[in-house]
């Protein structure tokens, strides 16, 4: 099982390597994607990459919610979470890849 | 938003870019993470989120139907855990 940790300059070099873009050009094109689906999901938009995943999101209500330390009741206030669903294709790869 | 849509921004935005190329870009990027992943590793896109690989134990399950029981074998999922800047846009912080 691999150990390594991928970041946005690994994605870039991808890129670069790929399309033959300058690094500068290449490193500006994966920032402009990963800010066009965040803005996106804020403005309340699922994204949909066919043989990627889905980002979707869910409206928590309020709670009470405890410090597990302290015991303390603190209130949790409603909010927005991001759940990603994995595709097929990359549930299989993964699978298939990381069987020993 | 879908692909073709996200696609369609970024050409876009760049217009001295061929539509393909910008379809190899975007490919390229996903491709990558799905790569990465197959081989256990991680990719952390700070502020945006991290894609990990979470393994599942084998466990004895159970048709719901006819009660049997079956063997099902560990195996490794994909996991997305959303960043902390995207976490507080969302909640419009």
């Amino acid at each position: 099982m691999g150990d390594k940790t991928l970041t946005r300059m690994d994605l870039s070099e991808a890129v670069f390597r790929e399309v033959g873009l300058s690094r500068n050009e290449s490193s500006q094109l994966v920032e402009s994607v990963l800010t066009h689906m965040s803005d996106a999901l804020v403005r309340g938009e699922t994204v949909k990459i066919s043989s990627f995943g889905t980002f979707s999101l869910r409206d928590k209500a309020a709670r009470v919610g405890r410090n597990p330390k302290t015991g303390e009741e603190v209130p949790i206030h409603p909010r927005r979470v991001l759940t990603f669903r994995p595709s097929h294709l990359m549930k299989d790869r993964v699978a298939a890849g990381n069987k020993r | 938003m879908i692909r073709s849509e996200l696609i369609q921004k970024i050409a876009d935005e760049n217009p001295h870019l061929y539509q393909r190329d910008v379809e190899r870009i975007v490919n390229t990027i996903f491709e990558e993470i799905i790569e990465a992943m197959s081989h256990g590793d991680r990719v952390e896109l700070r502020g945006f989120g991290a894609f990990s690989v979470k393994k599942r134990d084998g466990r004895t399950g159970r048709n719901p139907r006819t009660g049997e029981s079956v063997q099902v074998e560990e195996k490794h999922v994909p996991f997305f855990k959303t960043g902390k800047l995207l976490r507080d846009r969302l909640n419009g912080k």
